[in-house]
């Protein structure tokens, strides 16, 4: 035994270019995410309120496409080549989706930057859900693509890999950590066959002057077809982690391997049926829809609670193994000292509380109060942004050394990291969730209007601004001192082993549960099922309102022209009013 | 399968909790009647507001006793009625009314949101949202559009005033605006 490296030098190398691929681009999103934070709380103020929305373009791409999804291929072609122990089938057609996904990425990513370019007509400040008719650059749609069609040729890499191990191992279960790749693919291939329709059918002909006009609610509904479920494509890779490292790093083992296969069975299975609960304010959508997909979000906590009981029940066994004893006081036998446990910890602990003001957002009614408010970025920063990004951080201080044969720079540092992190998300949080019950709106460069306050029921709107700014700046140096931590230990030096890359097998292992779990056609099928009784009357329905390229209203590039338009019509009205 | 009785009772208790939750809110919006935005309005055609008979001429229009509609139509940035920065007139409505709003929007995806209420929409081109509220009490709300609607989206704001009931005159022309002169005239 050994690490990754001395298994899989050439998968390693991929994985490692798919990680600091990742990390650049959390780099860039934390960049991002601080102006903005300083802009909108008007602390510190640089840029113009014009390009606010450039920036936030930036951040919400930067973070949730690339940073999430590059960490994603990294992390899952570890667990395939790990668990079914043997290499990708074919590096070069490795390389070439991994190259596929960067070449998109930065096509998409320097359209955006453009938007900051004057002299240059591309932009597309259209933040990352591009609703129509607001419109952007071909080129912000055409790297879209090229990024998803990269995914999907990792998804099939993984794929054949599953075969080949299927024909010389035709009795044997699927190993956990394989499983759980394929399930989330499928999810994926079903999810993103929406955008790319609502992409290559309407938005890009649209952008290259083809056709005059799209249906805006049809695309949108399109968009959170695909939106709900890639938070879970997000997700996965964390709860991979929860379920595969977090209980190693706790000295134990999981719980229970089949409920694993359950609990990402039923993500593969509700996780597409439910994006019309974005739309819960949207006209053109019948009530009774909006009822069935809340029904079905609900049960979508389902697989969450089964995985807050495996993770706490795996982290107690290890702690039992490691000499801890008593109803809490096992807590204090857990490796407290470790980043990478107790980054995860802290992540899935937020999660908890995402998980909360999530339910709140679910509620159909109660969303009224929320939608739209810095509520909901308070409420994703503590699942994708911590949760997620977190857990990614903590697992990277072990994958990283297992990846580079390197030993980590530095414990310590990455220590303080973890911790700097979930207390300025702390802040953050707080703040956003607080600020969005009070109505202040997200997405907005200066939620300060002339003609009305917020009133705060707790404090005062400026304390809740000092609360959100002083929380970015936490999490801006956490991220530094995260990726400094990550650069130092890329060219370490020493060459001490980072230990076994091996994932305990679980206390009950796969071998008496129904064979029937592993039966990915079934899943499928079912899945394909769900989407379309969820989906076609409502799709239809939007059509035969809108029609099929929508009727009447121009384009929108979201560029200079508009600041014109604007300062034209204030001209007018100032002028009315003169 | 070996499943353990703590997983168990925990299976059962999150179902449960499921369940409580559905029946909650299924409870707050049928049996307390509060109603969603849906598709019971016909679509309109964007580009041709002007000859549609309610929103070519937006504004307040009386239909019953204590009974108002408003079409307000949104653009980039703002709301006419409503957006007093932009030299349009507020919406206004006087006290104990029943006030349907309808919005709908010119050019891109924009909201309607009333800030410290639960009246949130989305002004999607074609379609048309509708709200109905009642207004109890005299006075101002802002409202503010919270869907990213292009570079001025954050100036996108406007403003409802809630009369007094015996101090308001429809189309506004009686109608004084200044919340002070009124308390001397009247109050
Ligand atoms: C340095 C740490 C971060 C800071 C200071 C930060 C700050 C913010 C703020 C203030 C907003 C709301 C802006 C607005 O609506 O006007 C926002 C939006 C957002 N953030 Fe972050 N964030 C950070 C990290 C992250 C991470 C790690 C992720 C995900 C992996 C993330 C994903 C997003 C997304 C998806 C949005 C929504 C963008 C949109 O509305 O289009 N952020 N962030
Ligand atoms: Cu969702
Ligand atoms: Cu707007």
């Amino acid at each position: 035994m050994g690490a990754y490296i001395d298994h899989f030098p050439r998968e390693a190398k991929l994985i490692r270019s798919a990680f600091y691929t990742s990390f650049i681009m959390l780099a860039l999103g934390g960049i991002f995410g601080v102006i903005q934070t300083l802009h909108r709380t008007d602390v510190v103020r640089f840029i113009d309120s014009a390009d606010y929305y450039t920036v936030l373009t930036a951040h919400g791409v930067f973070m949730v496409i690339a940073f999430t999804i590059f960490f994603l291929v990294g992390m899952f072609t570890w667990a395939v080549t790990t668990s079914l122990e043997r290499p990708l089938e074919d590096m070069s057609f490795s390389w070439l989706w991994f190259l596929m996904m960067t070449v998109g990425a930065v096509i998409t990513g320097v359209t955006i930057l453009l938007g900051f370019v004057e002299s240059v007509d591309v932009s597309a400040d259209v933040l990352f859900t591009f609703y129509a008719p607001l419109q952007a650059h071909p080129l912000f749609y055409i790297g879209l693509v090229l990024f998803v069609i990269g995914t999907w040729l990792a998804g099939a890499d993984w794929f054949r890999s599953w075969w080949a191990w299927k024909r010389e191992n035709p009795d044997e279960r699927i190993p956990l950590p394989t499983f759980m790749v394929l399930t989330t693919m499928i999810m994926w291939y079903i999810a993103t066959l929406a955008i790319a329709v609502s992409i290559l059918a309407f938005l890009l002909p649209w952008s290259l002057g083809i056709f005059d006009h799209v249906n805006p609610l049809l695309t949108r509904t399109l968009f959170w077809f695909f939106g709900h479920p890639i938070v879970y494509f997000w997700l996965m890779p964390a709860y991979m982690m929860w379920y595969l490292l977090l209980p190693k790093f706790a000295g134990g083992r999981l719980f229970s391997d089949p409920l694993a296969r359950v609990v990402f069975i039923l993500f593969l299975l509700l996780s597409t049926p439910v994006g019309i609960h974005h739309q819960y304010m949207d006209p053109g959508i019948a009530e009774g829809f909006k009822f069935i997909v809340m029904t079905n979000t609900m049960f979508l906590l389902l697989p969450s609670f089964l995985t807050a009981f495996t993770v706490v029940a795996s982290i107690e066994h290890g702690a039992r193994q490691r000499g801890g004893d008593g109803y809490f006081s096992w807590l204090k036998s857990l490796p407290w000292r470790e980043p990478a446990f107790t980054g995860m910890a802290l992540a899935g602990l937020m999660f908890a509380a995402g998980g909360f003001s999530g339910m709140i957002n679910a509620g159909m009614n109660i969303n009224y109060l929320v939608h739209n408010t810095l509520w909901v970025p308070g409420h994703f920063h503590l699942t994708v942004g911590t949760a997620v990004a977190l857990s990614f951080m903590a697992g990277s201080y072990w994958l990283i050394p297992q990846m580079t044969g390197r030993r980590l720079a530095s414990k310590p540092i990455a220590l303080l990291q973890v911790v700097l992190w979930f207390v300025g998300m702390t802040f953050m949080a707080n703040s956003m969730h607080r600020s969005g019950l009070i109505g202040i709106p997200r997405r907005t460069a200066e939620p300060q209007y002339q003609g009305f306050e917020f009133e705060a029921a707790l404090g005062s709107v400026s304390e809740l601004n000092a609360q959100l700014a002083i929380g970015a700046t936490l999490l801006f140096l956490s991220l530094t001192l995260f990726l400094w931590n990550m650069l130092i230990t890329a060219f370490n030096k020493s060459a001490e082993s980072p230990g076994e890359n091996v994932i305990p097998t679980p206390l009950s292992g796969p071998d008496d549960s129904p064979a029937v779990l592993d039966n990915m056609k079934l899943w499928t099928a079912i899945a394909v099922v769900l989407v379309i009784l969820a989906y076609t009357l409502p799709l239809a329905s939007i059509v035969s309102r809108g029609g099929l390229l929508g009727r009447g209203g121009d384009a929108f590039p979201v560029s200079i022209d508009y600041l014109a338009l604007f300062a034209q019509v204030a001209l007018e009205s100032a002028a009315g009013l003169v | 399968m070996n499943i353990h009785r703590y997983e168990k009772l925990w299976l059962v208790a999150a179902l449960v909790l499921i369940v409580g939750f559905i029946a909650t809110i299924t409870y707050g919006s049928v049996g307390l009647g509060i109603a969603m935005i849906d598709d019971e309005a016909e679509t309109v055609n964007p580009e041709k507001l002007n000859e549609h008979e309610d929103f070519g001429e937006p504004g307040v229009k009386q239909v019953g006793e204590n009974e108002y509609e408003v079409y307000v139509r949104a653009w980039q940035f703002g709301f006419d009625p409503g957006s007093v920065e932009a030299g349009l007139d507020p919406i206004e409505v006087p006290a104990n009314s029943t006030v349907t709003f309808y919005i709908t929007s010119e050019d891109v995806i924009h909201s309607f949101s009333v800030v410290g209420t639960n009246i949130n929409t989305m002004a999607i081109p074609g379609e048309v949202s509708s709200v109905t509220v009642e207004f109890d009490e005299p006075g101002e709300y802002g409202i503010l559009c919270a869907e990213y609607c292009g570079a001025g989206h954050h100036t996108m704001e406007g403003k409802i005033i809630v009369h007094p009931e015996d101090e308001y005159a429809i189309n506004g022309t009686d109608v004084e605006t200044g919340n002070d002169t009124t308390d001397e005239t009247e109050a």
